[in-house]
């Protein structure tokens, strides 16, 4: 897994609520039996009509915005458990979404995909969607060490949270596998115990 | 202090627990289909590593089966190539498999529960939000992404935040015509789709305990619905009677001892939920959705909800959600004209679902210009139907049986919803595009989508 440590970035800006993982990637594009090439179906039908000709209401089509952190309105990740979703956001370039609320899945597998999700609060959302509306070239910054977010164009921060463990995976490129499996002798303890 | 329901079976299965971090849980059973498993798969063959522990895992493939022809080769090359690759990777890692025609084949998350795979107690997990459903068995049961599903392939557990606890209590007796379906839809547009996120549910109550075990299988299958990772129900003679004689069941003297075990699966008195909630059964009509999530339900009687009524951060959602349905907001359904009815699904696939739509549409015949689309959970679901005398009365009313899978409820064959039309699905997502890119769902129980099978409107079953 790629490494993550701090992240300064110009944003784009999707204040829906309840941005569900059919709209991130729809199950036709589901197909696939590698982890590649998810990211050009990201928000496929909202991207693209239905002669596949790109929609210009559509916030990845504008122009104007662009950078590797998506900012969203709450819960966002609801539905279907794919994590295509996750690969579908990184492979598009998205290092970081911010949310007031995500989704319990959404939030592991974007996690375990190197695809940072950082919880703010409703009105620092809020105040990042009218500073980015007033300047798309406005930036935010994201610290993993010190679990900060700045919103570079009022100076504002907020701290977020994340377990020590997933940090540190995050910091260090590691995936759980390893972990999991240093335990081999627990795992058999708990068979013998319990099987 | 008393346990939940919930802490017994968790506490149970904890391996360790990494300081200020997830704990490491095992997992007594995990399920496998073709979408999300083939670069977990992938991930053993790089690392070089096999299944810790291959008898606890069985793989079908579901999601992209054809529900017509199953005896002949699938025609979309690329759904084909993702069924045989389950195949392929099932036989090189040593995976049960029950494949196309297989008869144990259908949903997931029908099969499961149907063969005696899934048992109380257990902890389940799959690459499949909808896993939450074998929580209906007194299970911990939830979905997982493609990364968890390689680490329970390489270590038979998983790490997991433990979640906090809901309990919802539904109390009362269902009215006539109302059914677990609209007891969980109901629950989920009281609660929002975001509502029970960071919480495992436990469903009680004296509604939630007069429920068969299809209308529990259905209950827990919807809780991922309102954010909730799984919801569970405390076994009883109820969930005895329905495991007993399945085949993968304990028999003999093994099925008294585990019955013993399972009878100590209960939140006891003392136990504290992290949150509480409380609903009258009376108050459940017969539900349907009118937006573009789960939690955008109302009675079938009732009215969509005025803009002014939604929360202003919601608004934008709400329009668009109305503006893909192609409805008004104040508006009611009833009477609406409908194109497609679709029964199935791991939410509505069971026989009993079967029995209540043929029950309705005996007699009748199904409304010229609708397209109704019938697709059994699984192979058995399919037999039964045949063995009642389902399939007969069904095609006398101007309906078709077809084969297993979970078809029309994500589209991922041929069963797609054109844009634009209406269907009145038995499913569990209305979201944009679920059925079909441009396709508007309609989500209701299997006795609502009966009655607009027959009539090519949504019509109230209990006044038709």
């Amino acid at each position: 897994m790629e490494k993550f440590t701090t992240l300064t970035s110009t944003v784009v800006p999707l204040p829906m609520e309840n941005v569900d993982t059919d709209q991130i990637i729809p199950a036709r594009f589901l197909k696939a039996t590698s982890k590649e090439g998810f990211g050009d179906n990201l928000f496929r039908d909202w991207r693209y009509d239905g002669n596949n000709r790109p929609n210009p209401d559509f916030v990845l089509n504008n122009p104007l915005y662009g950078g590797s952190i998506l900012v969203a309105g709450k819960n966002f990740g609801s539905g279907s458990s794919r994590e295509h979703a996750a690969w579908a956001l990184a492979g598009y370039g998205f290092r970081v979404v911010v949310s007031s609320f995500f989704a319990d899945i959404f939030k592991n597998n974007a996690l375990n995909s190197g695809v940072l999700p950082v919880v703010v609060s409703e009105a620092f959302l809020q105040e990042i969607f009218d500073t980015v509306y007033a300047d798309a070239k406005s930036t935010l910054t994201v610290d993993l060490e010190k679990q900060v977010i700045r919103n570079n164009a009022n100076g504002r921060e907020e701290s977020f949270s994340i377990n020590a463990y997933k940090k540190n995976c995050l910091l260090q490129g590691y995936d759980d596998i390893d972990f999991l499996l240093s335990n081999k002798n627990k795992i058999q303890a708990w068979e013998n115990e319990n099987d | 202090m008393g346990k939940t329901l919930f802490d017994k079976i968790w506490d149970r299965h904890v391996i360790t627990t990494v300081p200020d971090g997830p704990t490491q849980l095992y997992i007594d059973r995990h399920y496998c289909h073709e979408v999300t498993s083939p670069q977990a798969f992938q991930g053993l063959r790089d690392r070089k590593l096999r299944f810790l522990r291959p008898e606890k895992t069985y793989a079908i493939p579901d999601h992209n089966i054809p529900t017509l022809n199953q005896d002949r080769a699938i025609q979309d090359p690329v759904s084909r190539k993702q069924v045989e690759t389950l195949q392929e990777n099932a036989r090189e890692f040593g995976i049960k498999y029950f494949g196309l025609g297989h008869p144990k084949n259908g949903v997931i998350h029908v099969v499961g529960p149907e063969t005696g795979l899934t048992l109380p107690g257990m902890t389940v997990v799959c690459g499949d939000s909808h896993t939450s459903t074998h929580g209906a068995l007194g299970a911990i049961a939830f979905g997982i992404g493609t990364s968890e599903v390689e680490m329970v392939m390489a270590s038979q557990s998983i790490l997991q935040t433990k979640p906090k606890k809901m309990r919802i209590r539904v109390e009362g007796k269902l009215r006539p015509g109302v059914s677990a379906k609209d007891m969980a839809l109901y629950l989920i547009a009281k609660m929002t789709t975001g509502g029970a996120t960071g919480y495992f549910v436990e469903y009680a109550g004296e509604a939630v305990r007069a429920l068969s075990m299809e209308g529990r299988l259905t209950l827990c299958n919807l809780s991922i619905e309102m954010g909730a990772r799984g919801g569970m129900i405390a076994p009883d003679q109820t969930t005895f009677d329905y495991i007993k004689g399945r085949e993968f069941a304990p028999k003999g003297a093994a099925w008294q001892q585990a019955v013993e075990k399972w009878k100590t699966l209960y939140s006891d008195e003392d136990a504290v939920f992290d949150k509480e909630e409380q609903f009258k059964a009376e108050d459940i009509e017969p539900m349907i959705t009118y937006g573009t999530n789960p939690g955008m339900g109302m009675a079938i009687t009732g009215r969509i909800p005025l803009l002014e009524s939604i929360d202003p951060a919601g608004r934008a959602s709400f329009v668009k959600a109305l503006d893909y349905m192609g409805f008004k907001p104040g508006e009611t359904l009833l009477g609406k004209k409908i194109d497609y009815v679709f029964l199935g699904s791991c939410t509505n696939g069971r026989i009993e679902d079967f029995r209540t739509f043929t029950q309705f549409v005996r007699g009748r015949q199904k409304a010229p210009g609708v397209v109704a689309w019938l697709v059994p959970g699984s192979k058995a679901v399919e037999r039964q139907c045949r063995e009642e005398g389902l399939t007969e009365i069904l095609e006398q009313a101007g309906f078709a049986l077809r084969q297993p899978g979970c078809s029309a409820c994500l589209a991922m064959n041929d069963d797609k919803i054109p844009a634009g039309k209406y269907a009145v699905s038995t499913s569990n997502r209305n979201f944009e595009g679920r059925q079909g890119p441009g396709a508007r769902t309609i989500l209701a129980s299997p006795l609502v989508a009966a009655a607009a099978a027959v009539t090519g409107r949504i019509t109230d079953p209990r006044t038709y």
